[in-house]
């Protein structure tokens, strides 16, 4: 179901008035809800305290779409980063619950609240004096901040030791994702971006391949300190049953364990804005339909001027590619409107 | 890689056969070049990268020797292979002196390859001159001329060691070949006996010697002196110390720069001519570059426009003939090829078809029109004429060897846009890129410089008689007037040009002279942005009321971009009859049908003050951090220091730069470079320069109504795509063109847009306006669905349409570390069978290679490497061609051509056939004469 009101934008009020005001709108007083909304990014994030209610207000362009699941079938997992676009649809997950009839995963904590800022990853596939960093990038929270610089390492060849041009860290920005993390170091030799050795590339070249990643930046480095390398015991310490091949040491890491993967779900989408409409995500061309089950949402219009009117008399035609519509219209008599399918409501 | 257009850069050396009709001219990168007919081009390199001081034709041979600074001789040959000649070179030889001789001793300064065809004689600065044998080059020890031998028979007084101190010059006698002239330097000259090994003849010259010529029947010669005189001295068996006949200073009666080569040229008619370059008054004119020509009362001093590296006189090469009877003056300049046809009265000069002056202005733009229609080309053909008639009617007579290579299959012409304000017509349809017609914009402004100042206001009792030749002219008036951006349509003849000052002018091609008014308009770019001041130059100031304009393409109108930055892109839809444009504030769609501005847009970031403000070059150096700066300040330091240091010797001033640059490098070492690793953001300065515009017909809103389109992308990843109403043709004139924004696509990576394109439900691309009109193309397909090509610095996108979603791309700066520079539709037919074609991407990225990706898969098919990626104006320069092909300029004077399709080849292919040889060796053709002068 949807609902669609208005609020004050300079008076959002607390949280606990909020949820009950949604309870009220929905007329489910005695049920508990998770609440969620999707931010600028499309991440779906939880709203449960007064501070995430304020910023999701806050966030509101005008539009704040809150999503709301029912605490017993909620998805846990639909919350957290980048969940707009790693499940191709994240309402396709959150509306139709039963296509994922996966054991639903034990909470812990909710560390789904929280954004990851950075993360090592392939720890298993990975020698031991190479560290493989995951940065995330969020718009303009924070920049990456750090430079890097050429240089020479030594190798160990056939012909015995050998210096050899390289690519190290120069700078960290205090107050940057790189220095925040802790992960990253002045003098920490860059081996790969995204899964690409630098070997052989001039530094021009890896600042364009960091920059064309930027927005999920994989850095291979073997770290100037190598004292807080992660030390494997044994070799099924690995996670998750991982084949023991695979977490031999390898000098070429070339294995991308969930790298490859990785990039292709958090790839970010392009922005179309149609007709001077709002500006939505461009999704993946492909051939399914997804239609609504039990969605609940709600549209926030903020000091709606525009009175549940879009600015554009146009019909959006964009049901057929995998995505739902988000908007909404009154459909101009004057006009033909294309390729209108059932998933619009008009209020 | 496949053929030079245009001038060598830096010609160091020029060299000519009168029996081969071919012309070599070496650079001081240690090219050498032959021309011969248009179309005969051999081009060589030597190892040694040094310069080429001195061409030699060997005579009656297809050979030549090239004297290097390294003081290495190379002997080069033309020999056929594969049906076709080919430059090769065959030895090479350093002249080696005594253990413990000075290297001054065996410097050589002066060479003469004797018509026997088997020996050079080689003057020296000791004053020896050394034989060596062909092609061998050894050293025939016995026959080596010492100057002690030499000054056995000159008297007494005028004889000491120094007297045969450098051998300036050596010139075979023209009717006996056992006999050579020697000068040297100090002003002594010799007629030396080769049989007898003895001076029959010396000539006490008071003046330091420059160069030698002998009179055709060899019973006199001349001398020109450092002092700018020429001295004529008689050859006759009774007298053996002559005395000179005349003596004079041309350009007398003050001080005048030396005379460094001459010639003497006889007639029928009796009056020789006399050749000179140099010998200028010192004070007034000793800035010029001159070379004079005198015939009887007849005096010109043609004025060159850079430095004079050396000239010849094609003149009746037959030994049977009488007398010279030059016909045409060839002169080497710094910068540019001049011919005088000295047949013709008025001594006018012959339009070259080839060795081209590219960067007369310096080239700004350059754009590709392959396969022009045939009416379109005799137009613009007959446009040039009526700008050339000033040249002479002779035909080129540099025209030895025979071009072998198959006619171009379609005319081709390359437009370059240059600082001046003019663009030039190329015909690039085969190996001689040659000027058509040339377009002046200047004339619909007012511009500082006075029209008339450059005229020749030459009076005729001026004197020096001196007449300004050539056509090098890199200074430019104004800057603004800079052409930036071209578009020709082919079919309808409309060109649109787009300059520095934000100025877009549009025109049509008129085959009278017109006086008319030129419509002007301006666009607001920066519409409802306020309080912001534009810092940069001012618009450029039209001229008021009709304007006459010379036949050829005529403006018609002027758009005016405000603030007048810099046009950055340009489209034209002459079917449609619209215009668009885009500067780094916005972008706007203009109706030159109706004289109407449709639309403009800002998309300029409000935050973004840099844009706003002025130029990019300005703004480029303040962005720039502190720390280069500030190494750019230590940078010039040194290199003022070094320079201050070298002493003009170019070896000197070459070690001194290798030195300098092994300073900058260890300099880097200590600071080393960094780069900042930061994600792209909406704030950053530039995003919305305007990168590049395209007109489509296609599924814009909804897939059953398919309509006119712009689309606009620029530096910050954006897409704009606009749906047009465009009447129908009989309403044109009557209902506004109307725009509506339909689209807006932000790519979340931010990179600069570079292309777009639309392929239709074939997949194919677009075709250009009036294409499908004129029959030359399939309609597009519009039944199947279009897809949407978003080319950005970093990756290929391609969307469906009209709705839009993602369907395929191609990351390549992630993968590979390098950035699109150039992108456009090639199209590849087979060369077996002629029913098969594609269209490919061609791609040309920052690190100066060439990628081939396919459509609608955006496969990479192959990769060359083209470019060196340092050479950062050669990326810049580059232009692909529709067919596959692709230019670039290798320096600021010379395009390189390259080919992707084996299709598609345009490089030399000749034949030089060996002429008859005459069995006469004693009076045979002058060929290798032509020594050059060492001081030229």
């Amino acid at each position: 179901e949807f609902r669609r009101f208005s609020l004050e934008r300079s008076k959002p009020g607390k949280f606990e008035e909020f949820y009950g005001l949604l309870q009220h709108v929905h007329k489910i007083p005695n049920v508990d809800v998770l609440v969620g909304y999707t931010d600028i990014h499309g991440d779906l994030l939880p709203i449960n305290n007064d501070d995430n209610y304020h910023k999701a207000v806050s966030t509101a362009n005008p539009l704040l779409r809150i999503f709301i699941q029912r605490k017993e079938d909620a998805d846990y997992s639909a919350f957290g980063t980048d969940t707009m676009t790693r499940k191709k649809n994240v309402l396709s997950n959150v509306l139709r619950p039963d296509n994922h009839k996966k054991k639903p995963h034990i909470v812990i904590s909710m560390p789904q609240d929280f954004r990851p800022v950075s993360s090592i990853i392939d720890v298993d596939i990975l020698p031991e004096t190479h560290r493989r960093v995951r940065l995330y990038k969020y718009g303009t929270d924070k920049p990456l901040g750090f430079y890097i610089r050429d240089g020479s390492s030594v190798r160990v060849t056939p012909h015995g030791l050998e210096k050899v041009p390289g690519i190290f860290i120069s700078r960290l920005v205090p107050g940057g994702l790189a220095q925040s993390t802790g992960l990253l170091a002045v003098n920490d030799e860059v081996l790969e971006v995204n899964g690409i050795e630098v070997s052989g590339k001039s530094l021009d070249q890896v600042t364009d391949m960091m920059i064309a990643n930027s927005r999920n930046l994989i850095i291979t480095v073997r770290p100037a300190n190598q004292r807080n390398n992660v030390v494997r015991n044994s070799r099924t310490s690995g996670s998750s049953g991982q084949s023991t091949e695979s977490s031999l040491p390898s000098s070429t890491p070339n294995i991308l364990g969930n790298l490859l993967q990785g990039e292709e779900e958090s790839d970010e989408e392009d922005i179309v804005i149609e007709d001077s409409g709002e500006p939505q995500q461009i999704p993946k061309a492909a051939p399914t339909s997804e239609s609504i089950e039990s969605l609940s949402q709600i549209e926030l219009l903020h000091e709606s001027t525009q009175n549940g009117f879009l600015p554009s008399s146009e019909m959006n035609s964009n049901h057929s590619a995998g995505s739902i519509s988000l908007e909404y219209d009154v459909p101009d008599p004057g006009r033909k409107s294309l390729e209108e399918d059932g998933t619009i409501i008009t209020l | 890689q496949t053929v030079e257009h245009g001038f060598p850069h830096q010609p160091s050396a020029l060299g000519y056969s009168p029996f081969l009709r071919l012309m070599a001219i070496g650079t001081r990168s240690g090219a050498i070049k032959l021309y011969g007919a248009p179309g005969v081009e051999f081009m060589g390199l030597h190892e040694e990268n040094n310069t080429v001081m001195q061409i030699h034709f060997i005579p009656d041979q297809c050979q030549l020797v090239t004297l290097l600074d390294d003081n290495s001789l190379h002997l080069w040959s033309l020999k056929q292979h594969g049906g076709a000649s080919e430059l090769r070179e065959e030895h090479r030889f350093t002249l080696k002196g005594p253990p413990g001789s000075p290297p001054s001793a065996t410097q050589i300064t002066a060479v003469l390859p004797h018509s026997s065809r088997e020996v050079l004689y080689l003057g020296t600065e000791s004053g020896n001159i050394f034989v060596v044998e062909l092609p061998s080059f050894r050293v025939l020890e016995d026959r080596t001329i010492g100057s002690e031998a030499v000054l056995q028979r000159v008297p007494e007084d005028n004889c000491n060691r120094r007297s045969c101190e450098l051998v300036e010059a050596l010139r075979e006698h023209p009717k006996n070949p056992d006999q050579i002239l020697i000068g040297y330097s100090r002003g002594l000259i010799v007629l030396w006996d080769l049989q007898n090994s003895q001076v029959t003849h010396h000539f006490l010259g008071s003046q330091q010697l420059e160069n030698l010529y002998w009179q055709r029947d060899g019973s006199k010669f001349i001398s020109c002196h450092y002092d700018g005189s020429y001295t004529q001295w008689p050859v006759s068996s009774d007298n053996r110390q002559p005395e000179p006949l005349e003596n004079t200073v041309p350009y007398g009666p003050f001080p005048c720069k030396a005379i460094s080569k001459i010639y003497w040229q006889t007639t029928k008619n009796g009056l020789p001519y006399i050749i000179f370059q140099g010998g200028m008054p010192r004070a007034s004119y000793g800035d010029r570059h001159s070379i004079s020509v005198i015939h009887g009362s007849q005096q010109t001093a043609f004025d060159f426009t850079s430095r004079v590296i050396d000239f010849f006189i094609i003149f009746s090469s037959e030994p049977t003939a009488e007398f010279d009877d030059p016909s045409a003056m060839v002169v080497l300049a710094e910068e540019e090829l001049v011919v005088i046809d000295l047949k013709t009265a008025g001594w006018p000069a012959v339009h070259p078809p080839y060795l081209a002056s590219l960067h007369c202005s310096a080239i700004t733009c350059s754009h590709h029109v392959s396969n022009i229609p045939l009416k379109l080309w005799e137009r613009i053909i007959g446009a040039g004429s009526k700008q050339n008639i000033h040249y002479s009617s002779m035909p080129w007579p540099i025209d030895g060897g025979t071009n072998i290579a198959p006619d171009p299959p379609q005319r081709d012409l390359l437009l370059t846009g240059h600082e001046d304000g003019t663009v030039r017509f190329w015909d690039a349809s085969g190996v001689c890129l040659h000027l058509l017609y040339k377009l002046s914009t200047v004339r619909v402004f007012l511009t500082d410089a006075d029209p008339n100042d450059n005229m020749n206001t030459l009076g005729e009792d001026e004197w020096p008689p001196l007449r300004k030749v050539g056509t090098f002219d890199p200074y430019s008036d104004d800057p603004r007037l800079g052409i930036q951006k071209i578009y020709l349509c082919k079919y309808s003849g409309y060109l649109a040009v787009a300059g520095t000052a934000g100025q877009v002018l549009v025109m049509e091609l008129n085959d009278e002279d017109a006086e008319h008014v030129v419509d002007h308009a301006e666009a607001d770019l920066l519409q409802d942005q306020e309080g912001y001041r534009w810092k940069g130059h001012e618009k450029l100031k039209t001229r008021d009321g009709p304007v006459r304009f010379e036949a050829g393409f005529q403006p018609f109108v002027l758009v005016q971009c405000q603030p007048p930055a810099v046009v950055t892109s340009l489209a034209l839809h002459s079917e449609w009859k619209l215009v668009a444009f885009g500067t780094s504030h916005g972008f706007g769609l203009f109706d030159h049908q109706q004289k109407r501005l449709v639309f403009v847009k800002c998309t300029l970031h409000p935050s973004d003050q840099l844009a706003l403000e002025g130029p990019l070059s300005r703004v480029k150096s303040l962005k720039k951090s502190l720390r280069q700066s500030f190494r750019r300040i230590r940078r010039s330091r040194v290199s003022s220091r070094k320079r201050r240091g070298g002493s003009g010797n170019a070896s000197e001033v070459q070690e001194a730069n290798a030195k300098f640059d092994q300073d900058t490098l260890q300099e880097m070492e200590l600071a080393p470079v960094q780069r900042k690793i930061e994600a792209r953001s909406a704030e950053d300065s530039f995003t919305g320069f305007v990168r590049t515009l395209y007109f489509a017909d296609t599924f814009l809103r909804d897939s059953s109504r398919h309509c006119p389109s712009l689309w606009a992308g620029t530096n910050g990843g954006t897409v704009y795509a606009f749906c047009l109403r465009v009447p129908p043709a009989e309403r044109r004139m009557d209902e506004p063109v109307r725009a509506e924004q339909a689209k807006e696509i932000q790519l979340m990576h931010r990179a600069p847009v570079v292309g777009i394109l639309v392929l239709d439900g074939r997949s194919t691309p677009l075709p250009e306006p009036l294409e499908v009109a004129h029959d030359l193309s399939k309609s597009p397909d519009m039944q199947g669905s279009h897809q949407l090509l978003v080319v950005s610095e970093e990756q290929f996108k391609v969307f469906t349409l009209p709705k839009v979603s993602s369907k395929l791309k191609l990351k390549l700066t992630a993968l590979e570390g390098c950035r699109v520079r150039k992108v456009t539709v090639a199209n590849f037919g087979s060369c077996k069978t002629d029913d098969y074609t594609e269209n490919d991407l061609a791609v040309l990225t920052n690190l100066g290679d060439i990628q081939i990706i396919s459509l609608p898969f955006l496969k990479l098919q192959i990769r060359y490497p083209c470019i060196r990626k340092e050479d950062v104006s050669g990326i810049a320069s580059c232009v692909f061609t529709k067919y596959g092909q692709g230019f670039y300029l290798i320096s600021p004077s010379e395009f390189e051509r390259f080919s992707l399709s084996t299709k598609w080849l345009v490089e030399p292919r000749c034949i030089v056939d060996m002429p008859e040889v005459t069995t006469n060796n004693h009076v045979h053709s002058k060929a290798g004469l032509e020594n050059a002068a060492r001081k030229s």
